[in-house]
């Protein structure tokens, strides 16, 4: 009893089921660009918490593969994606949100992983553990992480 | 010339990011004296893809990590070379037999490194150096399989791998296996996992650039067993298979499973005209 409510709670943390009043990854409306124009929460994101969620290995870890020089506080910057330093001028928050929800609509075949889906996937896993899920999976972001994530990338100008 | 000019000017440019991460022109001699193939020209089969030049993992590794490579008594692959060499003269089984009954001397296996995975006729499989070791262990000695990549196992890659230290990669790919090398392409592009990535994502696309801490290298399998400095151990080629698709969110596959050996033989074709460097040592 008090095991299942402790797992339920900590997958619920993690990045649970959409709660109520957060647009799930299966209502996603992409436009036929691969923009979302709705916010997923309707709560305004957080730029700061969205900056962890990109330096954080366990959390986006987006560094993997951009460098973004406002995150040089953290180590080791990838190369395989673009630099996002002045990524808040080349796209607006629509066009960022579907980017990050699942950027192969906007670029088809990108090596970038969808941040919000949670189906179609070849052989998926449970988590980094090698193993089969052993339920439905969670998306790799939550629906507020993303409006994070949005938010700090909205706030990466050039001068 | 005039593209000699032009990478020079883009050297020029990109410089400052680049410099660090592009795979170096340094020379593998070893022990001074023999020197290995660490880049050569793609085989026909890689025509169609993104990959100029077959490079060895070692050359996206640090100075450092090279040099142990380099020297015998630096390389601390070489003490599991001594293991496999106590465990081929060990008699085991119920057939009285240790390696030695049969092949002699170690040296009798030069050679067979470069060839494998390879069509066994009288199994009528697609066999790793492993199942082959495991398949004198069971059917010849009468003894237990050695865990597919587990330490034992990994020990005597390693001693067999040694006999062909310098000689080219040549594993067949048409004939009998043809189907299962098909096979293991289609796995080799396969994204797999909640990443969605596939190997080639990684290894044949974005060689030479850093993941996060990470310098991606060809994915290249002519160097196992490999001695990671990371978990100070030998690592046998289906162990390092595992990681890598856990990494990708993925469910595995199982080592020395159809599916693993099927990749194995692919990844191995990837690399035919590289040096065997086994027991070689990554990060
Ligand atoms: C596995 C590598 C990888 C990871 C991880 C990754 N990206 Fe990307 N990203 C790319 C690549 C490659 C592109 C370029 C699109 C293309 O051509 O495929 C890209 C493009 C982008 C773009 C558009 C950039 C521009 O200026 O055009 C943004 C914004 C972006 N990524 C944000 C993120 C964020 C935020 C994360 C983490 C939540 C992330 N990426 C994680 C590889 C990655
Ligand atoms: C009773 C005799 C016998 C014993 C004991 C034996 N083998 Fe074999 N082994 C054979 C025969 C027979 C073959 C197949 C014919 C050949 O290639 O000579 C073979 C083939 C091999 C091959 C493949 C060689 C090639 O050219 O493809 C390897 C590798 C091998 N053995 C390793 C071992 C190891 C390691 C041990 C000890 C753990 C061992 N064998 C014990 C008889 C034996
Ligand atoms: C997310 C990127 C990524 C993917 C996808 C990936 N790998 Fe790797 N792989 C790495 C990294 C990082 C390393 C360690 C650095 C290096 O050698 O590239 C590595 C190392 C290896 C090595 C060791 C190379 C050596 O020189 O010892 C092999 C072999 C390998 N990978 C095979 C594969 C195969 C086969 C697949 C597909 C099933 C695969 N990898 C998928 C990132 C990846």
């Amino acid at each position: 009893m008090k095991l299942s409510t402790t797992i339920l709670a900590a997958a619920a943390l993690a990045a649970g089921p959409a709660l109520a009043g957060e647009v799930a990854p299966a209502d996603l409306k992409f436009d036929e660009y691969g923009s979302v124009s709705e916010s997923l929460t309707g709560v305004p994101g957080d730029p700061e918490n969205g900056a962890n969620v990109l330096k954080n290995k366990s959390i986006g870890n987006c560094i993997a593969c951009h460098q973004v020089t406002a995150l040089n506080d953290a180590p080791f910057h990838g190369e395989i994606g673009p630099s996002l330093d002045g990524v808040g001028d080349r796209w607006g928050e629509a066009e960022l949100r579907g980017l990050l929800t699942n950027a192969k609509m906007t670029f088809p075949g990108t090596i970038m992983p969808a941040y919000y889906k949670v189906e179609g996937f070849v052989r998926p896993g449970n988590a980094y553990t090698g193993k089969a899920p052993d339920g439905p999976l969670t998306p790799l972001l939550t629906a507020q992480q993303i409006e994070d994530v949005v938010a700090f990338l909205l706030t990466q100008k050039e001068e | 010339m005039k593209f000699k000019a032009l990478t020079a000017i883009a050297a020029l440019i990109v410089a400052p990011g680049l410099a660090m991460a592009d795979p170096d022109d340094d020379t593998m001699i070893i022990n001074g004296e023999v020197e290995m193939i660490t880049k050569t020209a793609v085989p026909e089969h890689m025509s169609d893809t993104a990959v100029s030049e077959l490079m060895s993992g070692w050359h996206f590794r640090s100075d450092e990590t090279q040099a142990l490579q380099m020297d015998d008594f630096d390389n601390p692959g070489m003490i599991f070379v001594d293991e496999g060499m106590a465990q081929w003269e060990t008699v085991e089984g119920t057939e009285g037999n240790s390696c030695a009954s049969c092949h002699e001397d170690p040296s009798s296996m030069k050679g067979v490194r470069a060839v494998y995975p390879k069509w066994n006729e009288d199994a009528g499989e697609v066999r790793t150096l492993a199942m082959q070791i495991n398949a004198c262990r069971t059917e010849n000695m009468g003894a237990e399989p050695y865990k597919y990549t587990g330490g034992e196992m990994a020990n005597m890659e390693a001693l067999i791998a040694l006999q062909s230290r310098g000689m080219p990669i040549n594993v067949a790919i048409d004939g009998p296996v043809a189907d299962v090398w098909e096979q293991g392409k289609e796995l080799y592009y396969t994204r797999t996992g909640q990443l969605e990535l596939s190997c080639a994502n990684c290894h044949e696309d974005n060689y030479g650039n850093m993941i996060r801490a990470d310098h991606l290298s060809q994915g290249q399998i002519n160097g196992f067993p490999t001695y990671r400095l990371k978990n100070a151990k030998l690592n046998t080629v289906h162990a390092r298979f595992k990681g890598c698709v856990r990494d990708t969110r993925a469910e595995t596959f199982k080592p020395g499973g159809p599916e693993f050996t099927a990749l194995e033989l692919y990844v191995a074709s990837r690399g035919n005209g590289l040096s065997v460097e086994g027991p070689s040592v990554r990060n």
